[in-house]
């Protein structure tokens, strides 16, 4: 597809230089990439280690483990953690850096320097998060009026990181769309590109759009707090619905902006292990662009038993069944790509296939929850909790493993274990049905969420996910383990152990410093798979 | 174990509906396209390396298929959720109103006749009632599992719901919106009473804890109303921690206050926390008891003294 350069050069990986200065003022996407994924990845162990604690505080229905103040605590933490630091900057921001500029055939980002300034951001988000933990919140990840505006809890400092974290987010979206505006190698036409760069040029445009209204929500709540000004308190002629209007206002493109780039990644690997095009590759490339346009307009779905009116909750109902659409065309193109293909079940393609299947779950049990009458009474249960876990975990999470598995031999030039890295994904994927399956019968049933203790009648159902989160736990460790042995006893990877047909694996692994010797010239599209017919342009 | 809790309202069935077709439909499209995958994956694993595959990029008959089908089912179930829903937002004009205040971690009922109780709400069976909704302090929101309601309260304005009742019976009623520490100890009963039972408890002769009872001996009297008031929900008499102290064994108790001050729990003690909770907290404890004035009267508050007296 592409006539890629043979180096003539020496060949320096990017991975060659050392010490620590090297790395924080590194202007290398791949680097900053990197920079990212360890950050992610030690929010997503520690709120997955917050997770284990609360699942073991419910094992049983009184509060034995830990106490309910404890335990709100600990649900506020892991919502926040997982939501702010993990999932949104995750595949985003991590796999975003490292791969945009490779699969579009340019030598780095378009703004460099602001793409270090924004991790340097994120970091200082994290440091003032973390000095937060010492006097934690207890207000849940969604922070609402009027609570968060009079617990006793700190609740000024985890917001404040969390609004600083936000400018990194805003900042890393303009950069990555003027990118593929702007840096795309010769003949690397749109409908060239392959669909993990459709994705993230979505997300950009949700990161830029929504991020500001979540920052400016959160100055209002430290206002609140700090100054007494009466924005959402119905005291001083505030209204604390309000607060939630805005929230979701962000945090519902948000949750497009954590699932939207796994899509893409699942768009990646399925063509590859299949040895087939991707079938209906406008489709796909074009729902991601829907869903994030239709996203601006579902937000009061979160609220349709929080006083709205009628009228507003039935618009809101109506837009959210529209976004189902494009999710589900994407469902249908996927499972399509793999008919009459070449398959190999590869760690990173059993990750997409788990995709598959668990988003599956989460789509359609977010019908439910978008369907008006049955909203009402599932609404804050249990079942909220389960469908939520599915899209996230069942399709984010999945997609970032995948993507790990999937890059791993190009970021690194090293390659893991398989055997074991399919014995971690067996046990995720029973781990993680065991654990959160129960919780829609839990939801139906009219378990609450966010309750620290629990009804007796609830018990066995909560035990069972209690169990279930000791299998994921277990899975998510031994493929840790896995990777991080990979980095030092793997084997050397080559250039291009899959035949992938896109543009980051016909350079070295790990690729040099500004990537490409001399900037390809593309010429067909990534997904040309297959024996084609003479038509076939 | 039941799938769902028995429809013990005239909306409950309806709901049910909704969620049953959902079901159905989510069934069936869960089980497509996972035997599709399953069967893909299976009957075309990689046997060789140099295997062939076909050129294929997509085909429009298949994305307008997939396309429309799922966009007509979805409106389908789009209607028939807002017609349900519409009979859950509108209230018959026969309904009998009842306020409910929700406040760190009660539930206060009010009745059109004057009576008042905590965490249990009276209602008659086959009788509308719209229930007319308030907070004190935070976000909280009335669910009733078996009668499939739920809406929130808010300070500073009033939200409404209602239901029919259709089963005689006791059901819970849980708080669904994140309200602080004793969220999930912020529960209550309905209680679904047939029309001659609903007669006599609305004459008075209550069984509720707080109707003239003044013929039971004090202890007595304070054992109901240590359940009907709702002191159950953060005080046991077993001697665990819950939110609150125990009441096993606090009578006379002597012990050290947050500020460092000692107190010895005696009758002034025991009121002082009931009245104004926030003043003098024991160590160990947080500040989080609404207080009951205006809510316990000095009888009962005696009687539960008495009560606690009887803890040992």
């Amino acid at each position: 597809m592409a006539n890629h350069a043979v180096a003539t050069n020496v060949y320096v990986p990017f991975l060659e230089k050392k010490g620590i200065l090297s790395w924080l003022y590194t202007t290398d996407h791949k680097r900053i990439g990197i920079l990212y994924l360890i950050s992610v990845s030690f929010f997503f162990l520690i709120a997955g280690i917050i997770a284990l604690l609360m699942r073991i505080e419910l094992l049983t229905p009184v509060s034995d483990f830990v106490s309910p103040h404890t335990y709100n605590v600990l649900f506020t933490l892991h919502g926040s953690l997982m939501v702010f630091f993990f999932i949104i900057p995750g595949l985003a921001a991590s796999f975003g850096n490292f791969l945009i500029p490779l699969m579009i055939g340019a030598r780095d980002v378009a703004f460099p320097k602001l793409n270090l300034g924004s991790y340097w951001i994120y970091l200082l988000g994290t440091v003032i998060v973390l000095i937060a933990l010492f006097q934690p919140a207890d207000t849940g990840w969604t922070f609402y009026t009027p609570y968060s505006a009079t617990t006793d809890t700190d609740v000024i400092l985890i917001t404040l990181g969390v609004f600083v974290l936000g400018f990194s987010s805003i900042l890393t979206g303009l950069n990555f769309i003027v990118t593929i505006h702007k840096m795309r190698a010769p003949g690397m036409t749109w409908h060239r590109l392959p669909l993990f760069i459709w994705a993230s040029y979505a997300t950009a445009v949700l990161q830029l759009l929504a991020t500001p209204v979540v920052g400016i929500t959160l100055l209002l709540l430290i206002a609140e707090r700090s100054l007494g000004v009466g924005f959402f308190d119905p005291a001083k002629g505030g209204d604390p619905v309000l607060f939630q209007n805005f929230f979701w206002f962000y945090s519902h493109p948000a949750v497009y902006i954590m699932i939207i780039p796994a899509m893409g990644v699942i768009s990646e690997i399925i063509p590859v292990f299949s040895r087939k095009p991707i079938f209906g590759y406008k489709a796909i490339a074009y729902s991601s662009l829907g869903i994030a346009f239709i996203s601006f307009f579902v937000w009061a779905h979160h609220m349709f038993t929080a006083g709205i009116s009628e009228v507003a909750a039935t618009i809101f109902s109506f837009l959210t069944f529209l976004v189902a659409i494009p999710t589900a065309i994407k469902v249908f193109n996927w499972t399509a790509t793999l008919y009459k293909g070449s398959i190999e079940l590869h760690s990173a393609m059993l990750y997409a296939l788990g995709f598959i299947f668990l988003f599956t779950i989460g789509g359609l049990t977010g019908v439910f929850l978008g369907a008006l009458a049955a909203d009402i009474h599932l609404h804050d249960t249990y079942f909220v909790v389960a469908h939520m876990h599915y899209v996230m975990i069942g399709g984010t999470v999945m997609g970032f493993f995948g993507a790990l598995h999937f890059w791993y031999p190009k970021w690194f030039g090293k390659m893991f274990n398989e055997a074991v890295a399919k014995l971690a994904w067996f046990l995720v994927f029973v781990g993680f049905n065991v654990t959160f399956f129960p919780q829609f019968f839990l939801g139906v049933q009219g378990m609450p969420r966010r309750y620290a203790t629990y009804p007796e009648e609830f018990e066995s159902l909560m035990s069972l996910s209690t169990y279930g989160s000791w299998i994921l736990g277990l899975g998510v460790l031994i493929m840790t383990v896995n990777l991080i042995n990979g980095l030092f006893n793997g084997e050397k990877a080559p250039q291009n152990p899959y035949g992938s047909l896109s543009l980051e694996w016909q350079i070295p692994s790990p690729p040099p410093h500004e990537n490409f010797e001399e900037i390809p010239h593309v010429t067909d599209w990534p997904y040309g798979y297959g024996k084609k017919k003479e038509v076939d342009a | 174990m039941t799938w769902i809790p028995e429809a013990a309202s005239n909306l409950a069935s309806k709901v049910d509906g909704v969620l049953l077709v959902i079901t159905l439909i989510s069934i069936f499209f869960f089980v497509l396209i996972t035997a599709v995958l399953i069967y893909f994956a299976v009957k075309y694993r990689r046997k060789s390396e140099d295997e062939e595959t076909p050129y294929i990029t997509g085909s429009e008959p298949l994305e307008i298929i997939w396309t429309v089908i799922p966009s007509i089912l979805l409106i389908l179930l789009f209607v028939h959720a807002y017609v349900v829903y519409k009979d859950m937002r509108t209230p018959p004009k026969d309904a009998v109103d009842i306020t409910v205040t929700g406040k760190q971690w009660l539930w206060t009922f009010e009745y059109y006749n004057g009576k008042k109780t905590l965490n249990e709400l009276y209602v008659q069976q086959n009788r509308p009632v719209r229930m007319v909704m308030r907070a004190d302090d935070v976000l909280h929101s009335f669910f009733v599992p078996a009668f499939r309601v739920k809406q929130d309260l808010i300070p500073g304005r009033y939200t409404q719901l209602w239901f029919t009742p259709t089963k005689i019976g006791t059901f819970d009623i849980f708080c669904a919106e994140y309200c602080g520490t004793g969220h999930s100890a912020m529960l209550g009963r309905v209680i679904v009473l047939s029309p001659e039972a609903y007669d006599i408890w609305e004459k008075g002769v209550g069984t509720d804890g707080g109707g003239a009872v003044a013929s039971l001996p004090p202890a007595e009297l304070g054992e109901k109303v240590y359940k009907g008031k709702g002191c159950n929900a953060c005080h046991s008499v077993d001697g665990s921690v819950v939110l609150g102290p125990s009441f096993k064994g606090l009578y006379g108790r002597e012990g050290v206050l947050e500020d460092g001050s000692s107190y010895t729990a005696d009758e002034n003690y025991i009121m002082k926390s009931i009245l104004e909770p926030q003043e003098e907290v024991v160590k160990g404890f947080q500040p989080v008891m609404p207080s009951f004035k205006g809510i316990l009267s000095d009888d009962e508050i005696t009687a539960l003294i008495a009560y606690m007296k009887t803890l040992k």
